[in-house]
């Protein structure tokens, strides 16, 4: 059986949006600034496809600037808005500390700037409170900027209640929505947020495309310098294609969020269940606020990439947050920041399933996470050590 | 994935002398829970000849590669060759591993060293102090 269960990582992309960018590469190729017939098709396209993509945030169009993706969006807006609060003596930035490093390391940017960041806590269930932004918020802070959903333990913000009190101090608030677009209803005014970014390839869209979208009023700093594309604000060439695919998939993933979430809850949680059956385990993020593919676990007494490993064997596709896999000495910062601590966040697995999941699927799941979390056990130390009572269990 | 070669991959997925010896003449073990891996060598030894040796390792699939391929390497050897082993020498009879996890290879080495010195300590061994110099403090 092969299941790819890391949509949080990417995500196929759907036969309607690859529809949607096929005639842009060898038909509709003009380039969206020439002035002829060819080049003006092109420009008509992408304002047909701002035009849906405002719609599906319920924004005007003149506030989308099409980016290369996700992280270059987080990069634009914090920026722009750290360095718009700064032209006013605005030098304190609000966000948390289980941000993608998108935001986390614009953010240490501006730091040695000489801007001040305050990361707030974001608790065991991985869920910042408005009051907790409330009690942050000085008359010197230029920026709130919190995540909708997180990427390896999918808890959702309360960001319309985040959006309220950022309005009410008059601070500008921006979110980080590359896990909620197309997942997650976004309206950017009934949820009062200023900026938000999202990226195409998480909502079966292509990859190297991605919406920013700014409230008129605050003005951009360009991350990319060039022509006059994206009204000034972005240069390069437009890439018409992905614009064309993003724009398609993300209104098909609008217009199924709940059915998709209807169909996907029940069997999140009959995969939390089981292999809530794995003794020494725990579930990471908030049971309830959680993205509805999302499934995080730390297994105590073994190693998260042995665990990817074994998984791709019986062809399952999944994640960790592992120092192994994140390339460092240290397990994902995400995992720290709701207080898992090393031994345990080494030993951590994300299954992040798509919409076409099945119930047999999820059985297999549960069956093969059992299987290799036991096989691992029974060769690992440490284990033994939990086991015997050398050591103690945490979980 | 191609992340590792075929024989980390193989030594992964069917490691060799897993498991422990109860009556183990020497044991040694590296590593800790914080880190993201620990690595345990059981040994026994006939005379000068290592007769048998087991693992247990936690840790990522280099680690237990590496694991599995220092126990055969020194399986039926003697103890002056095991102590020769070097990290370079798993690494390479692996045919290489990533950089960021060339230290999987250092704990193998220094696990068996550990193991020896502890059969040296056990049976009033005398021995060169130098020889173990530096092994199981903190590699991190």
């Amino acid at each position: 059986m092969k299941i790819y269960a890391d949509n949080a990582a990417t995500t196929r992309v759907s036969q309607s949006a690859l529809n949607a960018m096929l005639p842009y590469f060898t038909e509709e190729y003009g380039n969206p600034s020439s002035l002829h017939t060819v080049g003006q098709r092109a420009n008509e396209a992408m304002t047909s496809a701002r035009e849906r993509v405002a719609a599906c945030l319920n924004c005007k169009p003149s506030e989308i600037y099409f980016t290369g993706g996700g992280s270059e969006a987080d990069n634009q807006a914090i920026i722009s808005a750290a360095y718009f609060g700064a032209r006013k003596g605005k030098k304190h930035l609000i966000s948390t500390a289980f941000e993608h490093h998108a935001v986390l390391h614009t953010l240490k940017k501006l730091e040695k700037e000489g801007f001040t960041v305050d990361l707030l806590d974001v608790h065991e269930n991985g869920i910042v409170t408005p009051e907790q932004v409330a009690a942050a918020i000085t008359d010197d802070t230029a920026l709130v900027t919190i995540m909708y959903a997180n990427n390896e333990i999918g808890s959702i913000q309360p960001i319309k209640e985040i959006g309220a009190v950022c309005r009410e101090k008059g601070v500008i608030f921006h979110t980080d929505a590359v896990q909620a677009a197309g997942h997650l209803h976004i309206d950017v005014q009934d949820q009062h947020i200023d900026m938000l970014s999202m990226a195409g390839h998480k909502f079966h869209g292509p990859k190297g495309v991605g919406v920013l979208y700014c409230k008129n009023g605050i003005p951009l700093v360009n991350v990319i310098e060039g022509g006059a594309q994206e009204r000034g604000k972005r240069g390069g060439t437009e890439n018409i294609p992905g614009i064309m695919g993003l724009a398609q998939a993300l209104e098909d993933a609008c217009a199924t969020i709940d059915e998709n979430a209807a169909r996907l809850i029940p069997l999140r949680d009959k995969l939390i269940a089981g292999l809530e059956e794995i003794p020494h385990s725990i579930l990471n993020g908030d049971r309830v606020h959680r993205l509805p593919g999302n499934v995080n676990f730390c297994f105590e007494g073994i190693e998260g990439e042995s665990m990817l490993l074994l998984l791709d064997d019986k062809g399952i596709c999944a994640s960790s947050g592992s120092a192994c896999t994140s390339g460092s000495l240290d397990p994902s910062h995400v995992l720290l920041a709701i207080g898992r601590v090393h031994d345990i966040a080494h030993g951590s697995l994300r299954l992040s399933i798509g919409e076409d999941i099945t119930e047999e699927q999820i059985d297999y799941l549960i069956k093969s996470v059992k299987e290799v979390v036991e096989y691992l056990r029974s060769m690992s130390p440490f284990w033994r050590d939990l086991e015997n009572g050398t050591r103690k269990h945490i979980i | 994935m191609a992340l590792y070669s075929g024989k980390v991959m193989d030594h992964f997925r069917n490691p060799r002398n897993v498991g422990v010896i109860e009556d183990a003449d020497g044991i040694g073990e590296v590593g800790n829970p914080v880190c993201g891996d620990i690595m345990k060598i059981y040994l026994k030894i006939d005379g000068d000849i290592i007769s048998d040796v087991k693992f247990e390792t936690f840790g990522c699939g280099s680690a237990i590669a590496s694991s599995s391929m220092a126990t055969e390497m020194i399986k039926g050897r003697s103890i002056s060759e095991a102590l020769e082993l070097t990290n370079k020498a798993v690494a390479e009879a692996l045919d290489g591993l990533p950089a960021h996890k060339m230290h999987c290879s250092v704990l193998a080495e220094e696990a068996i060293k550990l193991a020896l010195k502890d059969y040296y300590d056990k049976n009033g061994i005398s021995y060169d102090e130098s020889l173990f110099a530096g092994i199981g403090e903190d590699e991190e």
